[in-house]
């Protein structure tokens, strides 16, 4: 496997609070990958309900969500630039008002009786995924004075074995929050356009949503020459 | 390429990776019990918590399983009873224990050992660490891993086995900071 970039993922972020006590301390301790770490997960369409690609629709009780219809789309990879077909990718989000149907979300923002939040997609034959949603709104937390975050999906994708396992969040462009987020800021510059998305008018359907692009690259097999020598 | 950067779970996932454990209305993809009682192999609990840096335990953090089965085999889709995968959040016991239902792993190359990821608010990137088993200690002395981890670290890999007669229930509680810090890989 190609090694984890840790430099685009720093540990320890003191700015985001819950870091403090949480982050290990001692150094990440190597190891050499056997069949344990060289397989992992994968599941195929049995998982997928109907709707689940289709979040405007899976938590339907009587009348379609409110908010801003959205189609999100994009192509998973490995790092080697390597297409991952038949990949889950998992996703969760807040609704419109910006507040997520868990339990232990105290915002004081309105739930949407028509909206679950939580989907999940395979990516098809070339890597590439769909979902449709509602743009989730930004909602505050307890980080630090007046800290709100910015608008963003959560996604959860294994790829090709345990190494690969990648959880992270999709941002929208142009965020004005995002200069104030310390989880988004914790990445360093240079990556940070990695996680925000590209509005796209190929993927706006016509009268029905707007589009928007996100491709994410996942560790892939050592791509030097000489590994295991 | 440059990977896509992690940003760190949060508190809110359960609905989404966890359902149906926190009572949600949505099926889920995997769950605690990777083995059912037709499993074949020495059927096994391994359960546990998360604590901070305070020694406090964490009631938002999610773990995953990752390991062989009985013969060394690695199942993605449950089969004769076992499949090699499996999830808990710490959210739903009163103790914010894990709890996972499973046989203990065969591994022909070294101990036996089961892959944890763990995932929760306040880790920017999930952690990767190991469960070896305390009633393997000759096979624990052997493994060429194992032996390369600090003397006083090791414990911290090794779950313990609980008195009992009835069933093998493992004690492996993940140690985030501190004294006991849990060793975590670079995996």
């Amino acid at each position: 496997m190609n090694k984890r970039d840790w430099k685009i993922n720093p540990l320890f972020y003191p700015d985001y609070k819950s870091t403090v006590l949480r982050t290990p301390k001692q150094p990440l301790i190597p190891v050499k990958h056997s069949l344990n770490e060289l397989t992992g997960p994968a599941y195929g369409t049995s998982v997928i309900g109907e709707f689940d690609h289709d979040l405007t629709k899976n938590g339907i009780k009587n009348s379609p969500p409110l908010g801003e219809k959205i189609v999100v789309a994009g192509k998973v990879l490995d790092d080697n630039g390597k297409a991952i077909p038949n990949t889950l990718v998992e996703i969760w989000q807040a609704n419109a008002a910006g507040k997520y149907i868990h339990k232990a979300d105290s915002h004081d923002a309105p739930l949407d009786p028509n909206f679950f939040g939580g989907g999940r997609v395979l990516t098809d034959k070339e890597g590439n995924y769909k979902f449709y949603t509602i743009k989730p709104g930004a909602y505050p937390w307890g980080n630090h004075e007046n800290a709100w975050r910015p608008a963003h999906i959560h996604f959860s994708l294994f790829g090709d074995n345990i190494c690969s396992r990648l959880v992270t969040q999709m941002y929208f462009p142009n965020d004005p929050l995002f200069k104030y987020d310390p989880i988004y800021q914790s990445v360093p510059e240079h990556a940070r356009h990695l996680l925000v998305s590209d509005f796209s008018l190929d993927l706006t359907e016509s009268g029905i949503c707007l589009g928007y692009e996100f491709n994410i690259v996942l560790r892939g097999k050592n791509s030097t020459p000489f590994e295991n020598q | 390429m440059t990977q896509t950067p992690s940003q760190t779970i949060g508190p809110y996932f359960a609905y989404g990776l966890t359902p149906q454990q926190y009572g949600y209305d949505h099926n889920e993809i995997c769950n605690s019990r990777l083995a059912d009682a037709s499993a074949e192999g020495e059927h096994i609990i391994i359960k546990g918590i998360v604590l901070d840096g305070k020694n406090q335990p964490v009631n938002d953090a999610m773990i995953e399983l990752w390991q062989a089965n009985s013969k060394g085999e690695f199942i993605q889709t449950k089969k004769d009873g076992f499949v090699s995968f499996g999830r808990c959040g710490t959210g739903t016991n009163h103790d914010n224990q894990f709890e996972f239902h499973t046989i203990k792993p065969s591994n022909s190359e070294g101990a036996p050992y089961i892959n944890v990821i763990v995932f929760m608010r306040g880790i920017l990137s999930h952690m990767y660490t190991r469960i070896y088993f305390s009633d393997e200690e000759q096979a624990n002395n052997a493994d060429s891993f194992l032996q390369q981890i600090e003397t006083n670290r090791r414990h911290t890999l090794i779950a313990n086995k609980l008195p009992g007669d009835d069933l093998n229930v493992y004690e492996f509680n993940i140690n985030m900071q501190g004294q006991n810090e849990t060793v975590f890989l670079d995996c």
